[in-house]
């Protein structure tokens, strides 16, 4: 199917010029990356931009890197080479292990976490491991460059904290002191590129630390405050693992759509809370876990 | 009307698009390269894989006008010194009936195969998971992707 809509294609060479472009087109410009969302959305006519801005000529949006203490992930960045970093599988394995439950290799091969952030659907698969890992995301325009909690990126379903004369610079994930391992566990209908149904992101670190997060059961991806309360300093046990559980249908909102009933999608998050405790603390330990396969 | 250039199969060819042009298209009915097809048209199905710069893209997901000064190869490139080895075991396997899938499933096994070429069932599963093919379960596709395999390419030649 063509796109309908007409528009101007503008690649800047330098961030000037695309801050630029962005200020004289405010929200009629739409940043261009690896387009796999934005593609659907201008063939389907929900968007209809003035101005395309492809910010793939843009260097300062290229690193994936460690610096300062920092995994920086440049908005250029793909899931495939998220998946296939050395850097990222040795320093947050759950990040790479997250790239590759998004959709097939050839949208991984285009699409950003950036752009996944932006596109800010509720499934979003990169929405656990930012959260529990307390990623920061730089955002720059003609007035200025801030950093952005990813707790105050999500603002609901497509809305995010970006304002329309910005871009994604780049998402920095600041790496554990203490030992860490996070696991994201996801359910689809069906093994492969499904959406996600129900997501659930751990973390745990050495000192019995625990951070929750899940996606895809609330109109945004969240952290669980009052289930790290509930986890904080103790041992994972079969007792623990029951309080867990019964309190999870008090911190999601899902609802009922063509993927999945609402009592369904609140079953499952707590089944795949427990295993994904369970993974993360036996990789800790040094086990092996087959984590594609936690579901 | 812009005029851009791509190096489509090893020939550089020039050609003028406008902003809003989609790559499938534009190779399909501006360049006559008819191997990508047009499934689900929302980059779901891999019937239009295509390699950008050497990885596989949807091309129903990308612009023409982002490809300026790129490398473009498609089936018809692969072939050019005769089938590829991969592209032997299909027809000796019968990996597929109508035939719609095969040039996205042969994009996306060939690039498993450059980068890995010794991959176990579970890792073909999963490079051609975006792949949808309605004939065949997809059996017969895999073994043959992993026949090549245990080959080593046949001389190096996927």
């Amino acid at each position: 199917m063509a796109i309908a809509h007409e528009f101007q294609y503008e690649k800047p060479a330098t961030l000037a010029e695309a801050f630029a472009l962005l200020t004289r087109h405010g929200r009629r410009a739409k940043i261009l990356a690896g387009a796999t969302d934005l593609a659907v959305q201008l063939k389907e006519g929900v968007v209809t931009p003035e101005c395309l801005v492809d910010v793939k000529g843009l260097s300062e949006l290229d690193p994936l890197e460690k610096r300062d203490g920092r995994l920086v992930i440049g908005a250029n960045v793909t899931f495939s080479q998220l998946a296939e970093s050395a850097l990222v599988r040795g320093e947050i394995p759950m990040l790479a292990e997250s790239a590759l439950t998004v959709a097939s290799v050839g949208v991984r091969n285009r699409a950003t976490i950036a752009g996944n952030i932006c596109s800010a659907v509720p499934s979003l698969d990169a929405g656990p491991v930012l959260l529990v890992y307390d990623a920061v995301v730089v955002v720059a325009g003609e007035r200025g460059r801030r950093e952005i909690p990813i707790t105050e990126w999500f603002l609901g379903p497509r809305k995010t904290a970006l304002l329309e004369d910005e871009l994604v610079v780049a998402i920095e994930l600041p790496l554990p002191q203490k030992r860490h391992r996070g696991v994201y566990v996801k359910l689809g209908r069906y093994r492969g590129e499904d959406l996600a149904q129900v997501g659930v992101g751990v973390l745990v670190t050495g000192d019995d630390e625990y951070k929750v997060a899940f996606n895809a059961v609330g109109p945004k991806p969240v952290r669980s405050a009052n289930l790290e309360a509930l986890l904080r300093g103790k041992k994972l046990d079969d007792a623990l693992l029951a309080q867990a559980r019964a309190a999870v249908p008090g911190e999601i909102t899902p609802i009922t759509d063509i993927r999945a009933s609402r009592e369904y999608r609140v079953h499952m998050a707590q089944v795949m809370l427990e295993r994904a405790l369970r993974a993360a603390v036996a990789l800790l330990a040094g086990a092996s876990v087959d984590v594609e396969h936690l579901i | 009307m812009k005029k851009i250039s791509y190096k489509l199969n090893g020939e550089v060819r020039h050609l003028h698009v406008e902003p809003n042009d989609v790559l499938l298209d534009v190779l399909r009915d501006k360049l006559g390269v008819k191997s990508p097809k047009c499934g689900c048209d929302r980059g779901d199905c891999g019937a239009c894989a295509v390699f950008l710069n050497g990885k596989s893209v949807r091309s129903c997901l990308v612009l023409a006008i982002e490809c300026d000064g790129m490398e473009i190869e498609t089936v018809e490139g692969l072939g050019q010194n005769g089938l590829t080895a991969l592209q032997e075991k299909f027809i000796e396997l019968n990996s597929f009936q109508c035939g719609y899938c095969a040039p996205g499933v042969t994009i996306s096994a060939t690039e498993l195969l450059r980068k890995n070429p010794n991959p176990t069932l579970h890792e073909v599963k999963e490079a051609i998971s975006g792949n949808l093919c309605r004939c065949t379960g997809y059996a017969p596709i895999l073994d043959a992707v992993l026949e090549v395999a245990a080959k080593g390419g046949e001389h190096g030649k996927l």
